[in-house]
């Protein structure tokens, strides 16, 4: 074979394997489609998304109560990941001498490494006795969920909101500093506005991350499938739904969990969305 | 009325706010690394790592969870990092920027968000019943090789970036090819960036448990084949504790993943310091 048919064929090989990214994405999003799809049809998508019974083996498949357990839960974390997580990008990215920043940085991200049955674990043991005894309810419950989502999506967070921090050009902040301001009014008034694009693309990020987090919430939040009315109530997300009856469920009752599924992947895939096309945006 | 603060001491306010938010992050950390490290460690002798269950994990050992962790991880690796580094040497040496390489980027963006349930319903369905493959270590490690990928891709994708451009320009100038330029000089230059991104790859296996607990299986035997089922040692702890079935045991099963996962990120974090100091 001549070199240049052999480059050829080689770049023919790289561009396949560039393409399994995205054939997989493609592959994951039409199985999930196949397998959940039918059974909402059957049952009426709108009895199937505003349905308040779940009682698979009785062929009631309603999921409201675990869309509204998702959203509850994440946004809930966010009230906590976000003044924690941005504190963190700022300090990271304006305020922490090199050697704190250094240590600092990769104890973020061992943070993100922890296995997040970990995480469920340290907040069985802790968290739920804690929330139990001073706040009554179960324990098991919303607002654990919401403590431990809030600290297991704060890597993903940071690390994005302090890129973008550090993206904003530094003669921004010269120039507001040589107009007088302190650095606390620079970093409020003109840094934090200037990255305000890449920030929201992280907190849309750590959203994601929340809403698909599984095993941890399973651990912690007790599972019911009803809508919770307090944050001390125990509930069930899209994600629990799944893992807690794919062990043992068959016909349409398995089925109806890779329609949960479906409900899912349509979440993660809005959110994923916004927040790629704000950091391409951001980018140029 | 307020007590007026003048802006010197709103300052001095602010930078002690953000020092306490980088505190509570690193104590959340500390906490849960000597909860776990402080009540597994007396649970982790070499019996413990060598022996096989018994009892459903009440007694024995884990040995069979670290056979399967390691080779569903390693499988997992296997397969991604020559598409993940493909991809990379593709996006960087062999295309400028177009309609393509959005698409491409944006798949791996979106694949990075997916949430490891569904790359557990989708390996369920794909690998385990319609590719036949029932629940095995190949199941589970091609189920996480998906779930890898964007991590491999995009450290390796940076990596190479990094690679100064006279590099390859020296390199031509020989009259090496594009593809000699990769493998002589891009590469080698590359690698413990390349090597960092598939240990992460690594990290993220070796902990995941919503993924592999329903591609891999749950056995307790260890694999003595790629097509035998597993338990890896997350589902293993997720199991034990789960179930109640033993709280020390499930301790020193965490505390073995906890000490995995610190030597991988600090392995791949000094592999990483090492390259940005060579890359100047």
């Amino acid at each position: 074979m001549t070199v240049a048919r052999r480059e050829k064929a080689i770049e023919r090989a790289l561009l396949v394997s560039a393409l399994s990214a995205v054939s997989m994405l493609a592959l994951i999003a039409a199985f999930i489609l196949i397998e959940g799809a039918p059974v909402m049809l059957r049952h009426g998508i709108s009895s199937f998304l505003a349905g308040t019974r779940w009682a698979p083996t009785k062929g009631s498949f309603g999921i409201l109560p675990m869309i509204v357990a998702s959203v509850v839960v994440t946004l809930g974390a966010m009230v906590i990941a976000v003044p924690l997580g941005l504190s963190c990008a700022v300090f990271l990215a304006e305020i922490a001498p090199r050697r704190a920043a250094n240590f600092l940085r990769p104890a973020i991200q061992l943070l993100a490494g922890i296995p997040s049955v970990v995480y469920g674990f340290v907040g069985i043991l802790f968290l739920v006795p804690l929330i139990r005894e001073n706040l009554g309810g179960p324990g098991l419950s919303v607002l654990a969920a919401v403590v431990i989502l809030g600290v297991m999506v704060l890597p993903t967070l940071i690390g994005i909101a302090e890129d973008a921090i550090e993206a904003v050009p530094r003669t921004y902040k010269e120039g507001a500093l040589a107009l007088g301001c302190t650095h606390a009014q620079a970093i409020r008034r003109v840094i934090l506005p200037a990255a305000r694009g890449g920030i929201i693309a992280a907190v849309i990020l750590a959203m994601g991350r929340a809403v698909g987090e599984t095993m941890a919430v399973i651990m912690v939040i007790g599972n019911a499938a009803i809508i919770p009315c307090s944050v001390l109530d125990p509930a069930r997300t899209l994600t629990s739904n799944i893992a807690l009856e794919m062990g043992y469920a068959a016909g349409d009752h398995q089925k109806a969990l890779f329609a949960t599924g479906v409900v899912l992947f349509a979440f993660i895939m809005v959110l994923n969305s916004i927040a790629t096309m704000r950091i391409v945006r951001g980018r140029r | 009325m307020t007590i007026p603060i003048d802006v010197e001491t709103k300052h001095r306010i602010v930078v002690v706010l953000l020092w306490l938010a980088a505190l509570v992050a690193l104590a959340v950390l500390a906490f849960i690394i000597a909860v776990v490290l402080w009540n597994g460690l007396p649970a982790v002798t070499l019996s413990f790592l060598l022996e096989s269950p018994r009892d459903m994990g009440r007694a024995g050992g884990i040995f069979p969870m670290v056979v399967s962790t390691v080779a569903v991880t390693l499988l997992a690796v296997i397969v991604a990092a020559p598409l993940g580094v493909g991809t990379a040497i593709y996006l960087t040496e062999y295309t400028s920027e177009t309609a393509l390489t959005r698409v491409i980027r944006f798949g791996a963006e979106c694949l990075a968000g997916v949430p490891s349930i569904i790359f557990g319903l989708f390996g369920f369905i794909f690998f385990v019943i319609q590719l036949g493959m029932g629940w095995s270590v190949l199941s589970g490690g091609l189920t996480l090789a998906v779930m890898i990928l964007p991590t491999v891709m995009r450290t390796a994708e940076e990596a190479i970036r990094a690679v100064p451009e006279s590099f390859r320009e020296a390199s031509f100038s020989t009259g090496a090819s594009r593809w000699q330029t990769v493998t002589q000089v891009v590469l080698p230059s590359a690698l413990p960036g390349i090597v960092t991104g598939v240990i992460l790859g690594v990290g993220r296996g070796v902990g995941e448990t919503a993924a592999v607990i329903f591609t891999a299986g749950s056995s307790l035997h260890i694999p003595t084949s790629i097509f035998s089922p597993a338990r890896t040692m997350a589902v293993h702890f997720y199991i034990l504790a789960r179930e109640g079935i033993s709280m020390r045991h499930a301790y020193g099963t965490a505390a073995v993943l906890v000490i995995l996962i610190l030597a991988i990120n600090t392995a791949a974090n000094w592999l990483m310091l090492r390259f940005q100091a060579k890359q100047g």
